[in-house]
């Protein structure tokens, strides 16, 4: 990375493990960039990454995709990095990451320097400072209690700029960098910076590069960024896709609270006086973006906890008769079960009906009141084991198969059943009982380690 | 005399997603700087009249505002459940956009959008 401006970063996907077009990424290689940056986390597919500590696809996945960007690396010697390594970017999924990294390296005989990160918050440290009130509400007003930073299974911050500032700033030469949880910009925005690019436009590119071409027309694939100090250009890795004024300036206000104002580790983005041009048919240039620095450091901390575990049916109805009464029926075979469960009738356990075709996707606030010529079922079932949420969710699927009702025509079975075993246990349910900001002077967080993986270098291993 | 165009007709883009677990955000784009302005000036896209559409209470539209550098319109609606958890239907908030299309865009008649559209 001793590039001057201006600088090309590479973001080949949006999310590590979802599959890229090689011909594009080897052309966009070809053509010469100085960095890639991949982001293999969110939260947004729910708590069970950081609960459970699974990782959003497959090893399969995640090596399919890495291998070809291993070999840009070493070919090219283009630094990479993966950010919120395996999902939720804990220590364990970054070292299981790096370990990824490690045979794969070794399997196509490089060798690579990989420096870490590590993102686990100590309990003690997040409890302490809930304690001296220094963790703000979320947008609901909600505090977490001791008993969620303690029970928390898994428990990580929102790096920002900064770890991988420091990374570059000892001036170490590293090939991979593999970081545990990050704010989705912040390892595009590092780089920027470290080259001397302004706050707002380094910050806004990392915004719009983390999706990779999510800002292009058809969205998909990869994108690259060519960044000034003052300004940054897009073009999508693929070529029949383009960057337009309109699809970029879309994508900078992508599921975030504002579309103005967009606040992150360090300050806020704000894009009030942005610029967006095109450049030719298929790269916009963006200018004019502000960072508005914080007075003090800020992290957001999440955590997330196993809160029951869950079984479930799909079943179909089709019976006109029954569609025609379906909640007072599902009432009923709730309160049935709830007879033959006490846990389902006291609160310990709980159930949900998803009913497709009429409400499934908006429960309550669906405002179609169509009569649907045939609905599906899903039958969701929450309890403290497993096992009893499977014999709770037996009795539920039993009584919508079996459950006489008035008017009934159809006697020998009122659910159309595709799977067999009937109903499965689903496994562990978790929640976020973390997502809060939590001011973070004076902590030495985000832990830095090297290491060599792949094959041993010749002269090391001879000397 | 006045018309009225259901804003899928007059919008490019109609969508929903998560902000963080806690937010659900709407996203009314327009290619058009005019179909934008107009939807803008009609003021039917106000906190009041989308707390109704979405049964929710005023106060838990977090955002309602046009963004004339993007030509859209941003709401922010608090998110109530808990994301990915128990009951959960919809994890990414990607499906929640349906009852925008049809909010009805008063127009000189006759109706701009079948004009433009052609």
């Amino acid at each position: 990375m001793s590039a001057s401006l201006p600088i090309r970063i590479f973001t080949p996907q949006g999310m590590l493990g979802y599959g890229y077009d090689l011909a594009d990424f080897h052309r966009t290689v070809e053509e010469g960039v100085d960095l890639i940056v991949v982001d293999s986390g969110s939260t947004d597919p729910g708590p069970y990454m950081l609960g459970l500590g699974k990782t959003l696809v497959t090893v399969e996945s995640y090596a399919r995709d890495l291998r070809p960007m291993l070999r840009a690396v070493a070919d090219h010697r283009i630094p990479l990095v993966i950010s919120s390594a395996g999902g939720a970017g804990t220590d364990e999924q970054v070292a299981r990451m790096t370990d990824l990294v490690d045979r794969l390296a070794d399997e196509e005989g490089l060798s690579l320097r990989v420096v870490t990160i590590g993102a686990d918050m100590p309990a003690d440290v997040v409890a302490d400072r809930l304690a001296r009130g220094l963790i703000e509400p979320n947008v609901r007003g909600e505090l977490p209690s001791e008993k969620d930073v303690r029970e928390a299974t898994g428990l990580v911050a929102q790096m920002g700029a900064e770890p991988f500032l420091e990374i570059l700033a000892t001036g170490e030469p590293f090939d991979v960098i593999i970081a545990g949880r990050a704010y989705d910009p912040a390892p595009h925005a590092a780089f920027a910076l470290h080259h001397g690019v302004e706050p707002g436009i380094a910050w806004h590119m990392g915004k719009i590069l983390e999706c990779g071409g999510a800002c292009a027309e058809p969205k998909g694939g990869g994108v690259v960024a060519t960044v000034y100090r003052d300004r940054f250009e897009l073009s999508p890795s693929g070529p029949a896709q383009r960057c337009t004024p309109l699809s970029v300036a879309a994508h900078t206000l992508y599921e975030k609270s504002r579309p103005d104002l967009l606040p992150g580790p360090g300050g806020v983005l704000d894009v009030r006086a942005c610029v967006y041009e095109a450049v030719d048919e298929r790269t916009v240039r963006v200018r004019g973006s502000r960072f508005l620095p914080s007075d003090h450091p800020v992290l957001k901390v999440e955590g997330a906890a196993v809160v029951g575990h869950r079984a479930a049916f799909i079943g179909g109805i089709h019976d006109p008769v029954l569609i025609a009464q379906l909640d007072t029926f599902l009432e009923r075979v709730e309160r049935q079960a709830g007879q033959l469960h006490p846990e389902l009738a006291g609160g310990t356990a709980s159930l949900a009906f998803h009913v497709y075709g009429r409400n499934g996707v908006m429960g309550p606030l669906e405002p179609s009141t169509a009569v649907p010529h045939e609905v599906g079922i899903l039958g969701e079932v929450t309890a403290e084991s497993p096992e009893l949420a499977l014999a709770i969710c037996t009795t539920v699927r039993i009584g919508c198969l079996h459950l006489s009702y008035p008017g009934q025509m159809a006697t020998a079975g009122n659910m159309a059943l595709p799977l067999n075993p009937m109903e499965s246990p689903i496994g562990p349910v978790c929640a976020f009982t973390l997502y809060h900001l939590m001011d973070a002077r004076d902590l030495d967080l985000f832990p830095v380690a090297h290491r060599q993986v792949g094959r041993i270098p010749a002269e090391e291993a001879t000397r | 005399m006045t018309a009225t165009v259901p804003l899928k007709d007059l919008a490019e883009v109609i969508r929903s997603k998560n902000a963080g677990p806690y937010e659900i955000t709407f996203d009314v784009m327009f290619t058009d700087a005019d179909r934008y302005a107009h939807v803008r000036d009609s003021g039917v896209l106000n906190p009041t009249a989308l707390a109704s559409l979405y049964s929710v209470t005023e106060s838990d539209v977090r955002t309602c505002q046009f963004f004339e550098p993007a030509l859209a319109f941003k709401l922010t609606l608090v998110r109530h459940g808990d994301q990915g958890s128990i009951g959960e239907r919809d994890t990414f908030g990607a499906q929640q956009h349906g009852p925008l299309l049809d909010i009805l865009v008063p127009v000189p008649a006759p109706a701009p959008g079948e004009e433009a559209r052609s």
